[in-house]
């Protein structure tokens, strides 16, 4: 085994991230996420595992929800990367993290990023899901807090909105059943 | 509702409050509110312990035992130090002073001094350049080690008093041993109709954070150490950082940033908090250290696996005349929380229903394996799964519902329990109401088809602990309150923000009792330098302390701005109202000025406007020694019941719908609540039906799924819908009323969902999770003739020490224990006289 760490030959790479290009260079190994969070200080996207298991690691790539982690940060050049640094709307929030923000779907707010996305490329393909497709959309991401209710009710309400509808949320999720 | 310029909740959600709550429109508490994190959490901008990246920072990794048991013989690290990148390494002689949450259990070291007591048990670290160099130095440490008998079980434990995990404890492997009696319980069981005996077992679970540990250490040449971690309790680790590292507590700052979810398990000071602080002291570097997910698991503090026995009788009517409890907690390699977790597993059975003699064996044992300490519910779960079934079994040979059995006997309002704890309100009623009436319970209860079932189980838990880890007669909770001549108001508290919303709590009551918005406070939380003490986010405590702290400080801030305010205006204070912003005669609502204006009026007539609020929870009425642990200012009370669905065939358990109601108080923010509400029926889910610790027993106590893929937990597709009751009982202890929330509703989960199986298929399952494995052997056992049941049969014999007797109140106690003159409350702090060993103060620079 070597004894001596070999500072690797640096990949240097161009992309677009949340709709700027983008130019990095960092050592090839390096995963999309360590790339973003250690080289583009994008720290809003989170990890819980680094094994492709959680799901908090979660971007989109060129609009398909992946695993950050999982995808080496040279598989992204030439492609779009969006985190969910570039949600918001200049100064507006995206309607997914307003929905978030009012109901409470963010608790320690540390799956929040991950799940925001994938929503959000759901809501692209699926302006009108159901709750069981949002069950399977959201399946492979893990949340310890909310029990996934409040983040349903969300994903709901900001579906509505975005299709432009006046929704206001269920008062039994506000205020429980009476 | 006119005024609320700032209240930054989308005017939908503003809709849907107003809605049928005329009473509520004026106020902050009890109404909808964005948490005042909310916005940073989605957008990715909180910063969480790993998020932050220092110049020059340096990654610390430790190198893990691979060995449950052994000697540390050895250790060459001169190899790692050649590696080009590897800044500095250490090993257990560098920090020698032995740390740990209780003042009892001060039996970790932040790298092993002689012993490994579990796999994954930290001996030597080392900050790098890099986190691979850092990685690949760990594998040029050398360690020599002497493998002694690993003890695996805590039937080995008891079998085995040789050799020692550790040199401390009751007896051999025995952490602890508890036996408490209140009432002659023996008479109780000749007075009952019935008497009913059985063993329960709850599989220890982990908390799984989404986040992982991480810390973030900083040495300035001045002399001072900055600690930034995910921890829950910055106190604490500020404690235990002065101890180990002998700096006085003013040269240490540790701020918690938002954990990334914590459940209990970053409650503890940990190894990788002082290594890093260490490693940064030592290469004068910033060194960050992030534990990968493997290490979470070995981290651990996670639920005891708890096997227990229960004997209960009762008379005809449901009664209960004495109850015995015995509960044996595997307490893995470490003390942690481990004897206040143990006294948990027996305090809380007498504040549900009515106990009038009960008697309580507990012990905890050392064992191999990662340690255990709090999770969600601390030691009250398990008990609370065991006297659930009980219950239910009870009910059924007594032919009673068992709704109305509980509702029968329920513990009454503002009384003292047979363990002298002190109930305050008391909800649980009207929450078994509330889930009867809405899961169709009368219609379902044993009518329902093979194959499908409801089961109905309750609890309660505490309000924050009435005493506090350390031996003090301090406040558990401090509130500092800055007042800006523009009107802005900032609070400064100790409380961490785990995702629980204590941020926004402070927000919300302070602004309730200023009558300004709560986005027009900042608030200012969990770092030592900056905010007053409080003790920490566990135990539920943070509300109703927190709160209360706050309260008292905004009050009299509010006082110096009524004075002030009533000399401009030349009416008496008392007619002074804070609302919408302004300070006004409530007579003529029209005269009155701007809250900015107020509180210029107050600086120019009292100077600069700071107030202070703190909070000690009421002294406990037991006084025997073990009443340290159960006392509480107020509990919460839940009732829930589950619906399932079993395949006889593959064993699998579906819930489709869990009902609960919690009696919460009152709500400060209704949609946080029922966020914890829904949280805490996920958990419980989880450990009802597939979390569990495992170890493989024959390769050397390694765990077995250290991984989230294999370490099962609900996702999406198996977390059930959630009806969700609030039941608001205001106790007087609460700030407004409120009590928590954040744990509670964990507990009746699991018995229910075990209840509900019983009613689906006959078979009971005493034993947690409720796997298909073991409701098909219990199926296979029901057509052989057999008792349709899967659970441990027998408690061991366990060496007990005298009991200590305590007359309950309707006895003529008065919460002493007999031959014993008013000796103070404890359990945890049996050393206290030596509490103060280590305590900050003492410490040397
Ligand atoms: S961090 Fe990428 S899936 Fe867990
Ligand atoms: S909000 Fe904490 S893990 Fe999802």
């Amino acid at each position: 085994m070597a004894r001596r760490a070999e500072p690797p030959g640096h990949a240097h790479i161009s992309l677009e991230v949340n709709g700027e290009p983008v130019e990095v260079s960092f050592p090839p190994h390096k995963t999309l996420l360590e790339v973003l969070r250690e080289d583009l200080g994008l720290t809003g996207t989170k990890h819980g595992c680094e094994l492709g298991e959680c799901g908090t690691c979660t971007v989109l790539l060129d609009g398909q929800p992946v695993l950050s982690c999982l995808v080496l940060g040279v598989a992204a050049a030439g492609r779009k990367v969006k985190t969910v640094e570039g949600m918001a709307r200049g100064p507006e929030l995206h309607p997914l993290q307003r929905a978030f923000a009012d109901l409470g779907a963010a608790q320690c707010g540390y799956c929040t990023p991950g799940i925001l996305l994938a929503a959000e490329a759901l809501l692209e393909r699926n302006p009108r899901p159901t709750r069981q497709d949002i069950k399977e959309a959201l399946a492979g991401n893990l949340c310890r807090c909310t029990g996934y209710i409040k983040i349903y009710e969300a994903v709901e309400l900001a579906a509505a909105w975005m299709r432009g509808e006046d929704a206001a949320p269920p008062e039994e999720s506000i205020y429980g059943r009476r | 509702m006119d005024g609320d310029r700032a209240v930054q909740v989308s005017t939908e959600v503003r809709q849907a409050v107003a809605a049928d709550h005329p009473g509520r429109e004026k106020r902050v508490v009890g109404r909808a509110h964005r948490k005042v994190d909310a916005v940073a959490k989605v957008t990715g901008q909180t910063r969480f312990a790993d998020d932050l990246f220092l110049p020059r920072m340096l990654f610390a990794k430790l190198l893990r035992s691979p060995h449950p048991h052994a000697r540390i013989v050895k250790i060459d690290t001169r190899k790692a130090l050649e590696l080009e990148g590897v800044k500095a390494v250490l090993t257990g002689e560098d920090l020698p002073i032995p740390f740990g949450i209780l003042p009892v259990s001060q039996d970790e070291h932040a790298l092993a001094l002689d012993k490994v007591r579990f796999v994954g048990d930290p001996v030597a670290a080392v900050a790098a350049v890099s986190e691979e160099i850092a990685t690949q130095a760990l594998d040029l440490i050398e360690v020599e080690y002497e493998p002694l008998e690993p003890i695996a079980s805590p039937e080995e434990a008891i079998a085995k008093p040789e050799p020692r995990i550790h040199d401390y404890g009751d007896r051999g492997n025995f952490h602890k041993l508890i036996h408490l009696e209140f009432g002659n319980v023996e008479q109780g069981f000749a007075e009952a109709d019935l008497v009913v005996e059985d063993c329960y077992f709850y599989q220890g679970s982990t908390h799984l954070p989404m986040e992982q540990h991480a810390a973030v250490a900083e040495w300035s040449p001045q002399g001072k150490l900055t600690l930034w971690s995910s921890t829950q309790t910055p106190h604490y680790v500020h404690r235990a950082l002065s101890k180990v590292l002998q700096l006085p507590p003013s040269r240490i700052r540790v701020i918690a940033c938002p954990n990334g979810g914590g459940f209990g398990g970053k409650s503890d000071p940990f190894s990788h908090e002082i290594v890093a602080a260490k490693l940064a002291m030592v290469t004068g570097r910033p060194v960050k250290i992030t534990l990968t997910r493997e290490e979470v698991f070995y981290c651990h503090r996670g639920r005891h696996p708890t096997l227990m026995w229960v004997k209960a009788g009762v008379k005809r009517d449901g009664s209960v005349t004495a109850l015995h409890f015995k509960s044996l907690l595997d307490g893995g390699a470490y003390g942690s929380y481990g004897v206040a977790s143990t006294y948990y597993t027996g305090a809380l059975q007498t504040v549900t229903y009515q106990v009038p003699r009960y008697k309580f064996q507990g012990a905890r044992v050392f064992t191999n394996k990662p340690p255990c300490g709090p999770k969600r519910g601390h030691g009250t779960p398990q008990p609370r799964y065991a006297l659930e079934i009980h219950l239910d079994k009870i009910a059924e040979r007594l032919g009673m519902d068992p709704a109305e059995l509980r509702l029968r006997h329920l513990v009454p309002p503002h009384s003292l329990t047979a363990n002298y704890l002190r109930v305050g309100s008391m909800g649980l009623g009207e929450c078994i109401r509330k889930v009867v009436e809405g899961s169709g319970w009368r219609e379902k209860f044993r009518k329902l088809p093979y194959g499908r079932g409801v089961g109905l189980a309750c609890s309660s838990y505490i309000c924050g602990a009435g005493l506090p880890i350390y031996w003090n007669n301090l406040p558990q909770s401090g509130v500092q309150l800055k007042l800006d001549r523009g009107g802005g108001v900032t609070v400064y508290c100790g409380s961490t923000e785990i995702g629980q919303g204590s941020d926004s709590i402070l927000a919300y009551v302070t602004a309730e009792v200023l009558g300004i918005d709560p986005f027009d406070i900042a608030v200012v939380t969990a770092d030592t330098d900056l905010t007053p003490v409080d003790l920490g986010s566990y135990s539920s405590r943070v509300t109703l302390m927190t709160g209360n702290a706050a309260i008292q400080a905004a009050h009299k801030a509010r006082d110096l701005l009524a004075s002030a305010v009533a000399q401009k205006l030349d009416v008496p204070p008392s007619r002074l109202e804070f609302a919408g912003g302004r300070v006004f005669d409530v007579q003529d609502p029209e005269r009155g000025v701007a809250f900015a204006e107020a509180v210029q009026l107050a600086e120019a007539a009292f100077g600069t406007i700071c107030t202070v609020g703190s909070y000690t929870p009421p002294p406990a009425a037991g006084r025997y020694r073990g009443a340290g642990v159960g006392p509480s200012p107020a509990y919460s009370y839940s009732a829930a019941v589950a619906e399932v669905e079993v395949d006889p065939e593959t064993g699998i358990v579906r819930v489709p719908t869990i009902w609960i109601a919690h009696d919460v108080g009152q709500c400060i923010n209704p949609v946080t609540v029922i966020g914890q509400i829904e949280g805490s029926v996920y958990m419980g889910l989880g450990e009802a039906l597939m979390e569990e610790m495992v170890y493989r027993a024959n390769r050397n106590l390694v765990h077995k799924i250290p991984s989230m893929l294999e370490y099962k937990s609900p996702t999406t597709l198996e977390m059930c819908d959630v009806v969700t009751y609030l039941v608001e009982d205001p106790d007087p202890s609460g700030p407004f009323g409120a009590k928590e929330v954040g744990q509670g509703p964990l507990l009746p989960v699991p018995p229910a969902i075990a209840n509900a199986v019983y009613d689906a298929v006959g078979v009971r399952i005493d034993e947690i999770p409720i796997t298909p494995e073991k409701v098909l052997k219990a199926l296979k056992a029901k057509a052989k003739g057999d008792a349709g049941r899967f659970g441990p049969i027998s408690f061991p014999e366990i060496p007990w020490p005298d009991p200590i007797r305590v007359p309950p109140p309707w006895e003529g106690g008065d919460g002493t224990a007999v031959g014993d003159k008013g000796r103070g409350a404890g359990g945890m702090r049996e050393r206290r006289t030596r509490a103060g060993d280590y305590a900050g103060g003492e410490a040397r620079g």
